[in-house]
């Protein structure tokens, strides 16, 4: 006669399933990069055509950190990363990430005028919100985003000194989540 | 009696279909155009992409690869940015002479299992791709238990002799 | 004012929910008998008052909705003035606060329809049934008014709505909806009857009598509503695809594979008194899966296109209903089902264990579609990573199960009551087994290509298909009259055979071009021609279009000038496009726009199908549908 619990049994099991279900977020996308060698490229940046590569951070802790001008929650991330900028000695560097978007006029001109419209957007933007990063890397047409694993805009990687990524946040940083994580996690690298 | 008229049913129905499927559904396959008397020049159309069987091959691929942004949309269907960038590299990829395994490994290794619709069968997804088998496994043999056990239990009630005489007045009847 | 008065109105509603829910139940309890009659009295009123006050509220929301009242919020953001006057009716359920008070009227209105088609049943069922559906009312008219209240105000009001989104603009979201839950809420009806049987401890034959037309009742609509979404997404979404094993279509899927497994035990009940345990725990199951699909629709817990905005707190009290109403009856069967009785014997072969096998197939095809569709959850809370269940793992292991089950729709109609012989089926068969065998391998040929996929999928299409005309011209052959039930039961197979061919025939035989046309190119699948007459930018009510005709010639004559269209919404960013369809007895053919690949918008990416077999999708579900409505008003159930 127990057989006939079975199917309310089950039912539990289910419904514990779904409760948990409701705190997860199922659009999140961890990063299978974490703990692994953060991905070699070589890209102009936003100040000349002097080409940088994670190699250059190379025996340094760095946050890395994907951005645009036509994203709207970089705004409200920006003024936490200035912050962040000017109190740590933590370098940033900003991934510019397809700042000329399709729909742009500028889409359609060769690439040495993408680059170049891109980069005075760049410059007037962080100009008026704040610069917080030691260098930014132009990366026009979102491949190096992609070896990244990048699917949204602001995203932030902290890679360490052996230029392994060791933590990657999809979503704005915030204060909460620099103090909870992201510090205690650089100061832990900073000693190794 | 039943038998020859079934035949003649069968053969009938089986050619009537065969003739009507074969009238309206034809082989299908691209030819050359027939003329068209129209006063303007007319032109095949290009296909869209530059090369054919590579877009099928890549339409073929990214049907089986999420879009990572969309609300549950294929990689082949969806019309997100992300999408378009992804599928440019899953193009630059087959160009390179890669496998359909190597594609779904260079997007798996950046973008994790998520990117997969379809799982890949490891430990972790064994009771997703077994599970259901095994079950109607289970279900087949406890039901086939459940049938033999049955005819045990529910013995026919034997008949009166009253209950019979009531049941051959109604037969006869 | 009018909000406010259907607010009140929800209010009261619910109020008599209570009283339809607790006092007739209550009725059945006490000893007193006159106490008995007067409180079980009290169901049928009640329920017909429930419907006028949700009626009302539904109709107050409506109303706001025609006239444009932006102050209410639920009207801001779903609707527009320029949208026109029926997507403004549609749009009171194209967001969740709406569709859940659609939810609450669909089953106050099967409760009417219960309370008054009820004649031949005792007084006490009657109390029982109704009263389960009111304890299921209070509980929705609850979430509305605490979580989802439609009637909420905006002030200061909007100056204009946000428009539905483009996609929803459109017949399919007319009928799709309404049909849909009609079939969804419908289960709720025979879930109430399988507690009232619980409840009374009378589960027998009769029982099954008596459920058994709302079953099918309700498995038509829900058939129905799935077919028109499956054809909705079809025409609407461009590139003719019409099942994605998306969440949100497998909430739906899965009720409605226990139903059909419901409706055949429910038979052997009726016949035999067989399964009685078994089928009161389908009909448990059929609604439990509806609620559930309500659950992951709203909850946040699953991405999916047709999902609702979300919010934590709807999904934890869909997630607490869920527990109690399915709890509760599962609790309710695990006391009283033990000591249900057995019914006629039967044999290993019989009628019987073929429609066993029946539930078998169809229940574990359904635990193949929920494990599906949310293993990712499973994987995820168990903190073991994210991964993606997709359409190529449901098409892999649904289709498998779903073959012996079709397969077995023929000798199981054939078998006879309690004991058969697997030879005299056979024998009865063999014509059928040949005729199908020979269509299933000849017919590929004929069409273009051979593969197994193609073959097996045809041999099954004709096997029910000839089993059925077989059954059919024996039948009529008899003396004595042939009720609808039987009618019913033969094109619901037909039905089943028509749909199977034409999934068959479009997934095996489809051609698709892209291609990229100017004014005067041509296109060809064989033996059509279409041809780019010319490019028209037109104005719709709440829209701009590209609009292209597209001339469709066969051997030199024209058969349609198709109009596909590139639209922009005043009210939306993105560009949407309406596809343009010519359909026959045996094909689709299908074009639609792409994008403008020049600067002067003279070369357009243009995608044209010739899709064979498609209309016999939409056949085959019809044929269902009225098979099913055949079944259900047969004249013995009428009594």
């Amino acid at each position: 006669m127990k057989k006939f619990l079975i199917p309310l049994v089950l039912f539990f099991g289910l419904v514990v399933f779904l409760a948990v279900g409701l705190k997860l977020d199922p659009r999140e996308i961890p990063s299978p990069l974490v703990n692994k060698p953060a991905p070699e490229f070589s890209l102009p940046t936003l100040a000349g055509d002097a080409k940088f590569s994670p190699k250059d951070m190379l025996g340094q802790v760095w946050m890395f950190n994907v951005w645009a001008t036509w994203c709207v929650a970089c705004r409200e991330e920006h003024p936490v990363l200035v912050a962040f900028a000017q109190k740590n000695s933590v370098p940033i560097v900003g991934l510019s990430y397809k700042e000329i978007q399709p729909q742009d006029a500028a889409a359609k001109a060769s690439d040495e005028v993408k680059l170049q419209v891109a980069r005075e957007r760049s410059v007037v933007w962080l100009k008026r919100h704040g610069n917080p990063y030691v260098t930014s890397v132009m990366d026009l047409d979102g491949r190096v985003g992609i070896n990244y694993g990048v699917y949204g805009v602001p995203e932030t990687y902290i890679i360490d000194k052996q230029g392994v990524i060791r933590y990657k946040r999809v979503g704005v940083v915030t204060p909460q989540l620099l103090a909870d994580k992201i510090l205690p996690l650089i100061e832990a690298l900073n000693k190794s | 009696m039943t038998s020859v008229y079934s035949v003649k049913l069968w053969l009938l129905s089986a050619a009537v279909a065969m003739c009507a499927t074969t009238a309206s559904a034809q082989v299908v396959s691209p030819q050359a155009p027939k003329p068209i008397l129209a006063p303007a020049p007319v032109r095949e159309a290009a296909p869209l992409a530059d090369d054919p069987k590579l877009e099928a091959r890549l339409v073929d691929i990214s049907q089986e690869l999420r879009c990572l942004v969309c609300q549950n949309e294929s990689l082949a269907s969806s019309h997100a940015e992300l999408a378009d960038d992804l599928r440019r590299e899953v193009r630059d990829l087959i160009r390179q002479g890669k496998t359909d395994q190597e594609v779904k490994d260079f997007l798996v290794a950046r973008y994790g299992d998520f990117v997969l619709y379809r799982p890949e069968v490891k430990p972790l997804t064994w009771v997703l791709w077994f599970g259901p088998f095994l079950l109607l496994l289970v279900a087949a043999v406890l039901m086939g238990v459940y049938l033999r056990q049955r005819r045990q239990q529910v013995q026919p009630a034997p008949l009166s002799d009253a209950d019979r005489a009531r049941a051959q007045k109604i037969l006869k009847a | 004012m009018i909000p406010e008065l259907g607010n009140f109105a929800l209010m009261l509603a619910t109020v008599v929910a209570l009283v339809q829910g607790v006092l007739p139940l209550t009725g059945t309890f006490v000893a007193n008998p006159q106490t008995q009659i007067s409180l079980q009295s009290l169901a049928r009123p009640a329920a017909a008052l429930q419907f006028a006050l949700v009626a009302f509220a539904f109709g107050a929301l409506a109303t706001s909705f025609l006239s444009n009242d932006f102050s209410v919020l639920y009207v801001s953001q779903h609707s527009n003035s320029l949208l026109p006057k029926p997507y403004q009716f549609a749009a009171v359920w194209g967001g969740h606060e709406g569709s859940l008070l659609l939810w609450v009227l669909m089953l106050t209105l099967w409760s009417v329809a219960v309370a008054l088609f009820s004649r031949s049943l005792p007084l006490d069922m009657v109390a029982r049934v109704l009263g389960v559906l009111g304890l299921i009312s209070v509980g929705f008219l609850l979430f509305i008014l605490t979580t989802s209240n439609p009637f909420e105000r905006l002030l200061p009001a909007a100056m204009d709505g946000r428009d539905l989104n483009p996609l929803l603009q459109d017949p399919g979201l007319v009928i799709h909806p309404p049909m849909l839950y009609m079939g969804y809420v419908g289960m709720s009806v025979a879930f109430a009857f399988a507690v009232a049987a619980l409840l009374s401890g009378r589960l027998d034959a009769a029982w099954a009598r008596w459920s058994r037309p709302w079953t099918v009742i309700a498995w038509a609509f829900l058939t129905f509503g799935i077919g028109l979404g499956s054809w909705w997404a079809y025409y609407e979404l461009g590139w003719g695809g019409w099942w994605f094993w998306d969440p949100v279509e497998n909430a739906s899927l899965m009720p409605w594979l226990v139903a059909t497994a419901l409706i055949h035990s429910l038979m052997a009940t009726e016949k035999r008194g067989s399964f009685k345990a078994w089928t009161v725990l389908l009909a448990i199951a059929a609604f439990s899966l509806s609620l559930l699909g309500t659950f992951l629709v709203r909850s946040g817990v699953l991405t999916s296109v047709h999902a609702f905005a979300t919010d934590p707190k709807r999904g934890v009290f869909v997630l607490l209903f869920l527990a109690v109403v399915v709890g509760s009856s599962l609790t309710l069967f695990a006391w009283r089902a033990p000591r249900v009785t057995l019914g006629g014997r039967m044999e290993l072969v019989s009628r019987e264990s073929f429609l066993l096998a029946n539930s078998v197939l169809l229940v574990v095809a359904t635990a193949a579609v929920l494990l599906g569709t949310i293993y990712p959850l499973v994987i995820d809370a168990l903190n073991l990573g994210k991964l993606s269940v997709g359409p190529p793992y449901f098409n892999a292991v649904f289709a498998p199960l779903l073959v012996p089950a079709i397969f077995l729709i023929i000798p199981g109609s054939v078998a006879r009551w309690r004991d058969a012989q697997v030879r005299e089926i056979a024998y009865k068969l063999r014509w059928t087994a040949l005729g199908a065998v020979a269509l299933g391998v000849g017919l590929p040929f004929v069409l273009g290509a051979w593969s197994w996929g193609s073959a097996l999928g045809l041999f099954l299409g004709a096997w029910v298909a000839l089993g059925t005309l077989q059954q059919v011209l024996e039948r009529v052959r008899k003396p004595g009259r042939i009720g609808a039930s039987f009618w019913g039961q033969q094109i619901a197979h037909f039905g089943m055979a028509v749909l199977v061919v034409g999934v068959t025939g479009v997934k095996s035989y489809e051609v698709e071009r892209d291609v990229r046309m100017h004014v005067n190119d041509v296109v060809t699948i064989a033996p059509y021609t279409f041809r780019l007459k010319s490019l028209d930018e037109v104005m719709g009510p709440n829209y701009k279009a590209t609009r292209a005709d597209v001339e469709v010639l066969r051997d030199g004559q024209l058969l349609e000038v198709l109009q596909p269209e590139k639209r922009r919404y005043f009210s939306s960013a993105m560009p949407m496009t309406e596809a343009a369809i010519d359909s026959g007895f045996m094909r689709d053919l299908y074009v639609s726009l792409g994008e403008a690949l020049n600067e002067t918008r003279t070369e357009w990416s243009v995608r044209v199908y010739y899709k064979p077999f498609v209309p016999w999708l939409w056949a085959g579900v019809l044929l269902m549908v009225l098979g099913g409505v055949l079944a259900a008003v047969d004249r013995r159930y009428r009594k």
